[in-house]
C-alpha cells in the first residue's frame, strides 16, 4: 500500500506537468493568434498532410478492389440516369409526330400522350433533383472517417492501423484540445460582451465590442479547426446593408462573423444560446425575435427596415433558403429581405466535404450530436466569396431580385441554382405547381384560345 | 448510400481478409435472398446466396456463390437484419459471361448492371424514411417533381400490387423493369420462356394499366374521362372533354364495344416509338 505513494505523486505530478504544457501551447499558440488575427499557418500545413495521406488511402483502396476484380462503389454527384431537358410541348409533338401519320400540330388528345407523363414519373422516383440535397453530400475518395466509408472491405491491415490512429488522435487529442477552445471562446464572448455593455456609448464602446466579438468568433473557428479562405475582401459588407449567404450549417455565422463585424437576425431561444444572445446585445444592437413575433411579416419586415436605414448601425447578416441545404445546390430564396429596399451583399460559401462535412441534417442529428460530429472531423474547410453589391432594379420585383441574387451566388459557388423551396424538407409541395402542369398539357389538347375557335 | 456500416464490422472483415478468406466448412441448405429481405440476426452457420435480378419474367437468378453472412453485418430491429450492401460480400464478382444456370431462361441480361443494383437500392433506402425495407404511397409523395406530376397518383399505384400498401425492394425493381431499355442483341433471342419485362409489348401494357382503373382490361369511356380530368384540371369544360373521349374511342373501337381493349390499343398506337418513349437509360 505504501509503495504505491511514491507511484501517486508521480502520475499527480506527471497529468500536472501535462496539463500545464497543453495549456501553454494553447494559449501561446492559439488564443493568442485568435486576439490578433494573425495565423501561424499550422493549420494549412495539417490540411496538406492529411490530403497527403487521402490520396494514399484512396489509391490504396483502389489497388484492393483491382487486385479482387470487383467494381468499386462511386457515388456520381450528376444524377444516375440521362434525363433530356425538353419542355412538356416538345415532348408530346415528338410523341405524337411518330405515331400518326395525320397533319402534324393540329393540337388533339392521343393516347401515346401519357407516355410523357408516365416516363417523367418514373425518372424522378429513380433520381429526383430536390431530396437528395437533404442529405449529406457522397465523397468520391475516402477521409479515413467510418461514417463515410462504403468500399471498406478493400482494406488492408495499413489502412486499418491508419484508421485506427486517426480515430485515437480524434477523439483523444483533438475532441477535448477543442471543446476547451469552444468553452473559452464562448466564455469570452459572453463575458466580454457584457463587460463592454457598462461602457458610456460613444467611439470606444464600438472598438472594443467589434475586437471582443471578433476575438471570440476567431476563438471558435480554432475550436472547429475552420481553415477559410476569403476571397474578393474588398467586398464586405458595409453599414446599412444585408448580407445574404448561402446556408448549410450553423457554423455559417462563425465563419462568417469571424470575418466582419455583424449584426444577427434570429429567434429568441431559451438556454445557452438565449445567454449567448442576451449577453451580445448589451454590446450592439442585434435584431432578435420573440417566438410569437417572427410570423408576423409586416413586423419584421419593419424592424429590419428600421435597423437598415440607422447608418451607425451594423450590416444585417440573414440566410433566405430558411434552411439547411447539403452545400450541393442552392435553392429558393424567401423574397422578405429582397423587399426592404437596402443594398444586398451577396456571399457564396462552399465548403469541402473531404475534411469533414459541415452540413445538419435536422431530422437526423440534434445540434449536440452535430456539434460532436463537427468537432470529431479532420477540419472544416471552406471558401468564402464576397460578391459585389447588387440592389433591385426598378423593373423587377422582389422575387425576381432574390433570383438574381440566388444564381449569382450559385454561380460563384459551383453550386446547382433550383427554383424550389428549402422548406419542402418537410412540407409537401403545393398545388399550384401541378396545376402549372396541368395548364401547360390541356394547352397541347385544345390549343390556345384563338386555336379554339377554328376547330 | 445512406447508412454507413459500424466500425466493428470494418475490423471483423479485415480480419477475415486477413485470414486470407478461409473457406469454412458449414453445411446446411443455401437460402435465396435479394437485397432489402430481412434475416434473421443469429445464425452465423446459416448460409445465402444472394441473388441479382433478371428480367425473364422470373426477377431472379442465382450466382454461383453460397455464402455466409457475418453475424454483425447488417444488425437492425428487433431480431432481424436486413441484406444490405450487396457488393460487400459477394466473394465472386457475377459477370456478363456467365450463363445463369436456372431460373434465367435464354442468354444472360441482367436486369440491371451491379452497380446500377446498388445505386437503386441506395435510392430505394434514402426514400424509405421508416426504415423497414419497405415503401408506402407517403414516401413517394414525399418527392416533390411526382407530387406535381398530374398522373403522379396513378403512377404509385403501379408499384403496389392488388390490395396491398407496401411494396419491398423486390418489387420495385419489378416495377422499374419495364422501363429498361431493349438492347439490340435481345431481339433476335429464342421464343422459350416468358417474355422478358421491358419488352414492346409489357411497356405498352404499363401504359394501358395507367389508363385501366378498375383493372377489366378495358378502357370505358368513363376511365378515360378520369384520366383526361387527371391530366388537364380544372382548364377544360366537361362537354369539351366528353367529345374528346368519345372521339379517341369511336377512332381506336373495332370490335363496337365502346371501350378500348389492350388488341385496340396496341393497334392505335403501333407507329408510337415505344421503346424509345418509355426507356430510362442509366448514366454508367
Amino acid at each position: 500500500m505504501f509503495l504505491l505513494l511514491p507511484f501517486d505523486s508521480l502520475v499527480v505530478n506527471l497529468l500536472g506537468i501535462s496539463l500545464t504544457v497543453l495549456f501553454t501551447l494553447l494559449l501561446v499558440f492559439i488564443i493568442v493568434p485568435a486576439i490578433f488575427g494573425v495565423s501561424f499557418g499550422i493549420r494549412r500545413i495539417y490540411m496538406k498532410t492529411l490530403l497527403k495521406i487521402f490520396r494514399w488511402a484512396t489509391l490504396r483502396i483502389e489497388r484492393g478492389a483491382k487486385e479482387k476484380n470487383h467494381p468499386l462503389y462511386k457515388p456520381y454527384v450528376n444524377g444516375i440516369i440521362a434525363k433530356e431537358p425538353t419542355s412538356l410541348e416538345e415532348e408530346i409533338k415528338e410523341i405524337r409526330r411518330s405515331g400518326s401519320s395525320k397533319a402534324l400540330d393540329t393540337p388533339e388528345f392521343e393516347l401515346s400522350d401519357i407516355f410523357y407523363f408516365c416516363r417523367k414519373g418514373i425518372e424522378t422516383i429513380m433520381d429526383d433533383e430536390v431530396t437528395k440535397r437533404f442529405s449529406a453530400e457522397e465523397l468520391e475518395s475516402w477521409n479515413l472517417l467510418s461514417r463515410t466509408n462504403y468500399n471498406f472491405q478493400y482494406i488492408s491491415l495499413r489502412l486499418t492501423v491508419l484508421w485506427g490512429l486517426g480515430v485515437l488522435i480524434r477523439y483523444c487529442f483533438l475532441l477535448p484540445l477543442r471543446i476547451a477552445l469552444a468553452f473559452t471562446g464562448i466564455s469570452l464572448l459572453v463575458v466580454g460582451t457584457t463587460v463592454v455593455g457598462y461602457l458610456p456609448n460613444g467611439r470606444w464602446k464600438e472598438f472594443l465590442s467589434k475586437h471582443v466579438h471578433l476575438m471570440c468568433y476567431r476563438i471558435c473557428v480554432r475550436a472547429l479547426t475552420a481553415i477559410i479562405t476569403y476571397h474578393d475582401q474588398e467586398n464586405r459588407p458595409q453599414n446599412g446593408g444585408i448580407c445574404v449567404a448561402n446556408h448549410t450549417s450553423p457554423i455559417d455565422v462563425i465563419i462568417l462573423a469571424s470575418d466582419g463585424y455583424y449584426a444577427m437576425v434570429g429567434q429568441i431561444h431559451g438556454g445557452l444560446m438565449g445567454v449567448i444572445q442576451r449577453a451580445v446585445m448589451k454590446a450592439c444592437p442585434h435584431v432578435w425575435f420573440e417566438r410569437s413575433e417572427v410570423k408576423d411579416r409586416h413586423l419584421v419586415a419593419k424592424r429590419l427596415t428600421e435597423h437598415v436605414q440607422d447608418k451607425s448601425k451594423l450590416p444585417i447578416l440573414i440566410f433566405p433558403e430558411g434552411t439547411c441545404i447539403n452545400n450541393t445546390s442552392v435553392m429558393m430564396f424567401k423574397k422578405g429581405s429582397f423587399e426592404i429596399g437596402a443594398t444586398v451583399y451577396p456571399v457564396a460559401i462552399k465548403y469541402d466535404p473531404q475534411f469533414g462535412d459541415a452540413f445538419w441534417n435536422s431530422s437526423k442529428y440534434g445540434m449536440v450530436t452535430y456539434l460532436l460530429r463537427m468537432m470529431t472531423s479532420w477540419a472544416i474547410v471552406c471558401s468564402v466569396w464576397y460578391l459585389p453589391p447588387m440592389t433591385r432594379q426598378p423593373e423587377e420585383d422582389a422575387v425576381q431580385f432574390a433570383n438574381r441574387v440566388k444564381s449569382a451566388i450559385a454561380r460563384q459557388g459551383g453550386l446547382v441554382d433550383l427554383l424550389w423551396d428549402g422548406g419542402l424538407k418537410r412540407e409537401k409541395v403545393k398545388d399550384t405547381f401541378k396545376e402549372e402542369q396541368q395548364k401547360l398539357y390541356s394547352k397541347t389538347i385544345v390549343g390556345n384560345h384563338e386555336d379554339r375557335s377554328r376547330s | 448510400m445512406t447508412r454507413p456500416l459500424p466500425a466493428l464490422v470494418i475490423l471483423s472483415v479485415s480480419g477475415t481478409s486477413l485470414l486470407g478468406g478461409r473457406e469454412m466448412r458449414l453445411t446446411g441448405p443455401c437460402e435465396p435472398v435479394v437485397m432489402g429481405d430481412a434475416i434473421p440476426a443469429k445464425g452465423a452457420d446459416r448460409r445465402y446466396r444472394i441473388m441479382g435480378f433478371c428480367c425473364r419474367g422470373s426477377e431472379v437468378f442465382t450466382p454461383p456463390t453460397c455464402t455466409p453472412l457475418p453475424p454483425l453485418f447488417g444488425v437492425r430491429k428487433g431480431g432481424t437484419r436486413r441484406v444490405e450492401a450487396l457488393q460487400h460480400f459477394l466473394s465472386k464478382s457475377v459477370t456478363f459471361a456467365e450463363k445463369p444456370p436456372f431460373d434465367c431462361k435464354g442468354p444472360t441480361s441482367l436486369i440491371v448492371s451491379h452497380s446500377q443494383i446498388t445505386r437503386l437500392y441506395s435510392r430505394f433506402t434514402s426514400l424509405d424514411k421508416g426504415e423497414n425495407g419497405t415503401l408506402s404511397r407517403e414516401d413517394f409523395q414525399r418527392i416533390p417533381e411526382l407530387a406535381i406530376n398530374p398522373l403522379g397518383d396513378r403512377i404509385i399505384n403501379a408499384f403496389f400490387p392488388e390490395g396491398e400498401d407496401q411494396v419491398n425492394f423486390r418489387g420495385f425493381m419489378r416495377t422499374l423493369a419495364h422501363f429498361r431499355p431493349i438492347e439490340d442483341n435481345e431481339k433476335s433471342k429464342d421464343q422459350n420462356g416468358p417474355e422478358p419485362l421491358n419488352s414492346r409489348s409489357n411497356k405498352l401494357h404499363f401504359a394501358f394499366r395507367l389508363y385501366d382503373l378498375d383493372k377489366d382490361d378495358k378502357i370505358s369511356r368513363d376511365e378515360l374521362l378520369q384520366v383526361l380530368r387527371m391530366m388537364v384540371g380544372v382548364n377544360i369544360s366537361d362537354e369539351q372533354l366528353g367529345s374528346i373521349a368519345d372521339r379517341t374511342i369511336q377512332e381506336a373501337d373495332q370490335d363496337g364495344d365502346s371501350a378500348i381493349s389492350f388488341t385496340e390499343f396496341v393497334k392505335v398506337l403501333e407507329k408510337v416509338d415505344v421503346e424509345q418513349k418509355m426507356s430510362i437509360r442509366f448514366l454508367h
